[in-house]
């Protein structure tokens, strides 16, 4: 029931997008982001839509995977677009009801709203199910790594953060099992009303903290009896390294940020 | 007639790149007063098998009939199935939350709905059934040894007084003492309280001594269902699964190879002491 969680998860597959550097595919989805909540008018949207069809269909992560993320936040994209449609004034207004009112600019705000947070969502999920957890905090603590001159505890942050995705598949079983063995003995997380739900959940709870508190004592021995120490001085087994790919993949990401914003000045209409 | 499983299959995440089919058509009757041990090397579908002999998994196909009725049933109280039909899983960390061992055994019967009066007097029956001292009633319950939060364990399991027990490798992460109490007190229980019981094990060792029928997991399938000595009959075949026979067997083919008249079929040390010393005899 609760393996179908998404966020986070890593499809495996052998594709270009797998194989790339991780500060790649950071790089690439921060200017991703940017040209998303920068770009305007209908070419700069039909820019966005071909690039993120065409890393979708490089990625050979099945379409689906990425939809089933979209369930999660579908209540999120509804609540923020009636808003801006029945939020915004605008030059011609058909319908108006005290603060209410319907607006050409709120249609299409609306509409310029859903397809950010859709392509959002696409687009971030596809670099976690391309890239393992560990990749990714890889390439953060290198790409981070200038920060250590201003103090920034990047090491720790990167190794907390490994450890935090580390544990999420891990809990999200452990508390499978718990639920099973307290069903087991007759106990019941999905009917009442909320007060007994919540006190339903302290059969749940208790054995987790108290299973989540061993691990984390035995990963700390664990990691003392292997002589960790912090980042100082650490070497990595795989040193992250460009390849010839990410050089031509760092390319064609700035090459489209600049014929977004191009097309933003050239053609911003409509709006 | 007791448990019912029909061609039952079942597969985790289907239709994704995890899918992994756990279960192929599984037929087995389990009768009552039966002592059944499910044995299987890891991921063999032994610990999946049994979640749906108490509606905790549901088949991909397939129906499980529980005396007579198909639990699929819309109008099936699962919840009472759950209470006939107890589950002890693998790690009692899994279960003890309560601030006493006491409150703790008292959690399955009280979600039955009984009166205060009858939940602590099935708590108290059964932690005496699995031998607890009666000292420590009142200790949180995450203190206690291994083998103690076991019988705490099974004994909360116990208190909803099940037709069926299963358990769920009882004996892990136990020394030899604590295996052979626990296995004890569970043959005790057969005996003298007349449940069912299913004991799921990696181990032949460990099931040979006290089952009367064994039922071997490879792959998701059933693939010897007998007596002891008829399935260790086939040591060869077990092996190639990565299952051994009780050590004993291994000596007692050896034995005859060397020429000594012993029985083949001894399961049990006692049994290979006696057929042994028949020979020289």
């Amino acid at each position: 029931m609760i393996r179908d969680i998404t966020i986070g998860q890593y499809y495996p597959a052998d594709s270009l997008l797998h194989r790339l550097d991780p500060r790649v595919k950071l790089f690439t989805t921060v200017i991703y982001i940017i040209a998303l909540f920068s770009f305007k008018g209908i070419v700069g949207l039909a820019l966005i839509t071909g690039f993120l069809y065409y890393v979708i269909k490089i990625s050979k992560v099945p379409f689906r995977f990425m939809t089933r993320g979209l369930k999660a936040i579908i209540v999120l994209v509804v609540i923020t677009s009636i808003f801006s449609l029945l939020g915004t004034p605008g030059d011609i207004v058909f319908w108006k009801w005290k603060s209410l009112q319907l607006t050409d600019a709120g249609i299409i705000n609306a509409v310029l709203m859903t397809i950010r947070l859709v392509y959002l969502i696409l687009g971030t999920s596809l670099m976690t199910l391309t890239t393992t957890p560990n990749q990714l905090t890889n390439g953060l603590e290198t790409a981070l790594a200038p920060l250590n001159k201003f103090h920034v505890p990047v090491h720790s942050i990167a190794m907390m953060m490994s450890i935090a995705l580390r544990f999420i598949p891990i809990l999200i079983e452990e508390t499978d099992k718990i639920m099973k063995a307290q069903m087991a003995r007759g106990a019941d997380f999905e009917n009442g009303n909320l007060i007994q739900k919540a006190k339903a959940m302290v059969p749940l709870l208790v054995p987790l903290f108290v299973s989540a508190f061993r691990r984390a004592e035995d990963l700390a021995m664990a990691m003392e009896a292997r002589c960790y120490n912090g980042g100082e001085g650490r070497t990595k087994m795989k040193p992250l390294k460009y390849t010839q790919e990410d050089y031509n993949a760092y390319g064609i990401v700035i090459g489209f940020l600049v014929l977004v914003i191009i097309a933003a000045n050239v053609v911003p209409f409509p709006q | 007639m007791s448990i019912i499983l029909d061609k039952v299959n079942y597969s985790y995440s289907e239709g994704t790149a995890y899918h992994v089919q756990a279960l192929k058509d599984i037929n087995l009757k389990i009768e009552d007063g039966e002592f059944i041990g499910i044995i299987g090397h890891t991921g063999s579908g032994k610990s999946t098998l049994i979640q749906h002999m108490n509606g905790l998994i549901k088949a991909t196909s397939g129906g499980i009939y529980f005396h007579g009725q198909d639990i699929y049933d819309e109008d099936f109280n699962m919840k009472e199935l759950r209470s006939r039909v107890g589950l002890v899983f693998q790690y009692p960390e899994h279960q003890l939350f309560e601030t006493t061992i006491f409150d703790d055994v008292c959690f399955g019967p009280k979600n039955l709905g009984l009166d205060k009066k009858t939940v602590e007097l099935r708590a108290f029956e059964a932690l005496r059934n699995v031998g607890f001292p009666h000292e420590l009633f009142y200790q949180p319950p995450f203190d206690l040894s291994g083998g103690q939060k076991r019988r705490v364990a099974i004994a909360g399991v116990l208190a909803m007084k099940p037709e069926v027990l299963i358990l769920d490798e009882p004996t892990a992460g136990l020394d030899p003492a604590g295996r052979d109490e626990i296995l004890g007190l569970i043959s005790q229980m057969h005996k003298e309280l007349g449940i069912t019981i299913i004991l799921v094990s990696h181990s032949m060792e460990d099931v040979a001594k006290y089952v009367d029928r064994i039922i071997v997991m490879n792959q998701g399938s059933v693939m010897y269902d007998g007596v002891p000595k008829d399935v260790f009959r086939q040591y060869k075949e077990l092996e190639a699964v990565g299952l051994a026979a009780p050590q004993v067997t291994y000596l007692m083919h050896e034995l005859q190879e060397k020429g000594l008249p012993v029985d083949v079929d001894a399961t049990t040390v006692e049994e290979a002491k006696e057929s042994i010393l028949a020979a020289f005899r």
